[in-house]
């Protein structure tokens, strides 16, 4: 008899426990916006994932302090509930699940890295939870026919043409020689297709293409055949080591390249970690705090990146500006849905054509930015050795003029 | 497959002078390996980690303005007694158990190394420039980084104090004889249990020395390990237990092959091809062991 009491007020504690934290983590409770995140906090990805996170919070902070969302005639405030992946596609899938089945979260934030993102829209497109995703550049995630992925940022096949279109304008518009090095990621493997596409498009050649493993950490073999075909252009996409490795071994081996460019260098923060060694070298990026676009909610880049410094103590990189793009996306989206039917915001993100700092957004069919061009940043450095990032293309925001060919290094 | 390295003779050239240099440092870690394996019979799946703590020794210095290379002095001393710590810890506990038991518990404390490092460090690559130069052979067709050539140099220095010490001093007379018979060394007075942890220190300090000159010379990150811990599984299984010119030999050809598979068939398979060459060896090994056999018979 003891006993069986025992295991009622037991089982009737269990309930009560779960009913009260499913109710406090529904989609929206009082005027509260609930959204969900799973972000690598630990684990490879976890520095770009605290980017990712800082970017979410900062607008989250800048969004509610503004007099929040605007929906029916109320207002809310957005909150997110986070979870840590450990940089782990499965694990992302699971919370993802979590996130929605278990805590009720009906609108979703993007992890950080394009196999995550391609690990958790499978779930949220079964659920028909929208997720508006800012670090998924993957161009496989838009050709999969997802209605409820949505991308602030330029997909990977854009990052690297612009370099190859700039040495054909440099060549007077003849057709260039380029040597690539590629990791084999889903992101890399894309930069070098839409690479290999404006090889096509421009009449170029390519005269090397390797590919670089996860472990890298030693590109000589690529270096001494770049010696020895000498290319107009030498073209790396290996995440943060395939840059910094890029840069060691180019300047000890004192390769001559008339151009240079890659990925990933405010990540692997060369300028810090190279110095002078870094010079000249052209590094696509989505966003630049001297872009001119415009918004109510941070007003414009230069202003983002102080406030931003201020808050985190360090200048944002670009992973950061797109999350917080991606929280002014479904603000811009839920008051014009006017309501939180899930099928209403995800018709009024689709639908989205908006400004913010970070640029412009419209969604295509797919759910990728497509009106939001890639930069290319080259990093210049002055007597004293203090570089910086300074924008060359595209020439509308160019805020310094290309320096072509880069000085060999004998002249250096 | 691209055969441009038999092409230009120079490439050639290159490849293999890489490829020593390279063999060298890894023939250090390697010895590491093969000495707590001999006396121990432990084989140490987190020697890659221990490899890249010694590599973060040296960045924190360089970040503290301190040069790099003194990180091969300051590196060796903290991660032996890192290694002490790990042997008191839990190497004691498998020391005399099962080899799959010691693996288990050594990749056990490979993935905790890991997140630790992830954790205290943060999860970006990371390098610390030592600023040397290049050294330009062959009318500048041949380039040397001076940071492997200082890498080379600072391997073998210390892989000759090591066999001295091992030769002349009474800790490396007594690992010598636990090694050879421990049971034997115990009876004639050998405190097996020093031996041991002592070994396990070197072996930590080995490594110390081997990540600083990494962090010099190539990139370091808290999953980078793996890789470093087969390179020198694959030369101690060529070379065997105990045999120093024979890791060091190994370990040049070893540097040598994968930088020829790297012109060969592409980076991408520069590690892939050390695996094979290990299931190859090891499949050769055995049919000269079976041939022996039978000849036995």
């Amino acid at each position: 008899m003891r006993l069986n009491k025992i295991i009622l007020s037991f089982v009737s504690a269990l309930v009560i426990l779960f009913s009260t934290s499913v109710a406090s983590f529904a989609k929206v409770v009082g005027d509260k916006i609930i959204l969900g995140a799973a972000i690598s906090l630990t684990g490879k990805y976890s520095s770009n994932g605290v980017h990712t996170q800082n970017g979410y919070n900062m607008a989250v902070d800048r969004i509610n302090s503004m007099g929040g969302v605007k929906v029916g005639g109320k207002t809310y405030k957005f909150d997110i509930i986070y979870y840590d992946d450990e940089s782990n596609p499965k694990r992302a899938a699971q919370l993802a699940e979590r996130l929605i089945s278990q805590d009720g979260v009906e609108f979703m934030l993007g992890p950080y890295s394009s196999g995550l993102t391609k690990a958790i829209a499978p779930v949220t497109e079964k659920y028909g939870v929208p997720m508006v995703e800012a670090n998924g550049a993957s161009r496989s995630l838009f050709t999969k026919g997802y209605k409820y992925l949505f991308a602030v940022l330029a997909p990977a096949n854009l990052y690297l043409d612009v370099a190859i279109d700039l040495a054909v304008e440099k060549n007077n518009g003849k057709g260039v020689t380029v040597a690539m090095a590629f990791e084999q990621d889903a992101f890399s493997q894309d930069v070098r297709l839409g690479v290999l596409d404006a090889i096509k498009r421009t009449g170029s050649k390519k005269v090397i293409d390797d590919k670089l493993p996860k472990e890298l950490n030693d590109m000589a073999a690529t270096l001494v055949k770049v010696k020895q075909m000498k290319p107009d252009v030498l073209v790396v996409s290996g995440h943060t080591k395939g840059a910094l490795t890029a840069i060691r071994q180019i300047s000890e081996m004192k390769v001559d390249v008339p151009m240079l460019a890659m990925t990933h260098c405010d990540a692997a923060k060369l300028s810090k970690q190279h110095g002078k060694n870094s010079q000249y070298a052209l590094c696509a990026s989505q966003w630049h705090k001297t872009l001119t676009y415009k918004d109510d909610f941070f007003k414009d880049g230069m202003t983002y990146d102080a406030d931003f410094t201020k808050e985190f103590g360090y200048a944002p990189p670009y992973q950061a500006a797109e999350s917080s793009a991606a929280l002014l996306v479904f603000k811009d989206a839920f008051e014009r849905a006017n309501s939180f039917d899930q099928k209403k915001v995800r018709d009024a993100l689709a639908a989205t054509n908006m400004q913010t700092f970070y640029g412009n957004i419209k969604f295509a069919p797919g759910g990728q930015n497509v009106d939001k061009p890639m930069v290319l940043f080259q990093v210049m450095c002055d007597d004293a050795g203090k570089c910086e990032n300074k924008v060359v293309a595209p020439t509308k925001w160019a805020s310094a003029k290309l320096i072509h060919p880069i000085p060999s290094w004998s002249k250096r | 497959m691209d055969f441009m390295v038999f092409q230009y003779p120079m490439i050639s050239v290159q490849a293999c002078l890489d490829g020593i240099l390279l063999g060298i440092l890894f023939a250090l870690i390697a010895y590491g390996m093969a000495l707590q394996w001999g006396v121990m019979n432990i084989i140490n799946i987190a020697q890659g980690d221990l490899v890249i703590l010694g590599g973060y020794i040296a960045y924190f210095m360089y970040l503290y303005g301190i040069h790099p290379a003194w990180g091969v002095i300051v590196a060796p001393v903290i991660m032996y007694f890192v290694g002490i710590a790990i042997y008191k810890l839990v190497i004691n506990k498998v020391v005399d158990r099962d080899l799959f038991i010691s693996i288990l518990a050594t990749f056990g404390i490979s993935i905790l190394f890991m997140q630790l490092m992830n954790f205290a460090f943060g999860a970006d690559v990371v390098l610390a420039n030592s600023d040397y130069g290049t050294t330009m052979l062959f009318n500048n067709n041949v380039v040397l980084p001076n940071s492997k050539i200082f890498s080379a140099f600072i391997s073998i220095l210390f892989a000759i104090c090591l066999v001295i010490y091992m030769k002349k001093s009474k800790l490396g007379r007594a690992i010598r004889a636990t090694a050879q018979n421990a049971r034997a060394a115990k009876i004639l007075g050998v405190d097996t249990e020093k031996v041991y942890a002592a070994t396990f220190g070197i072996n930590a300090a080995l490594c110390g020395v081997a990540g600083a000159l990494i962090s010099i010379t190539f990139t370091i990150h808290p999953y980078m390990g793996l890789p470093y811990t087969i390179r020198s599984f694959m030369i101690v299984i060529v070379a065997g237990l105990g045999n120093l010119p024979g890791v060091a030999m190994s370990g040049m050809g070893l540097g040598v092959f994968e930088e020829f598979a790297d012109y060969i068939l592409g980076t991408e398979f520069r590690i892939g091809s050390v695996f094979l060459l290990l299931v190859l060896i090891l499949i050769y090994r055995r049919f000269k062991l079976s041939r022996k056999r039978e000849y036995l018979k």
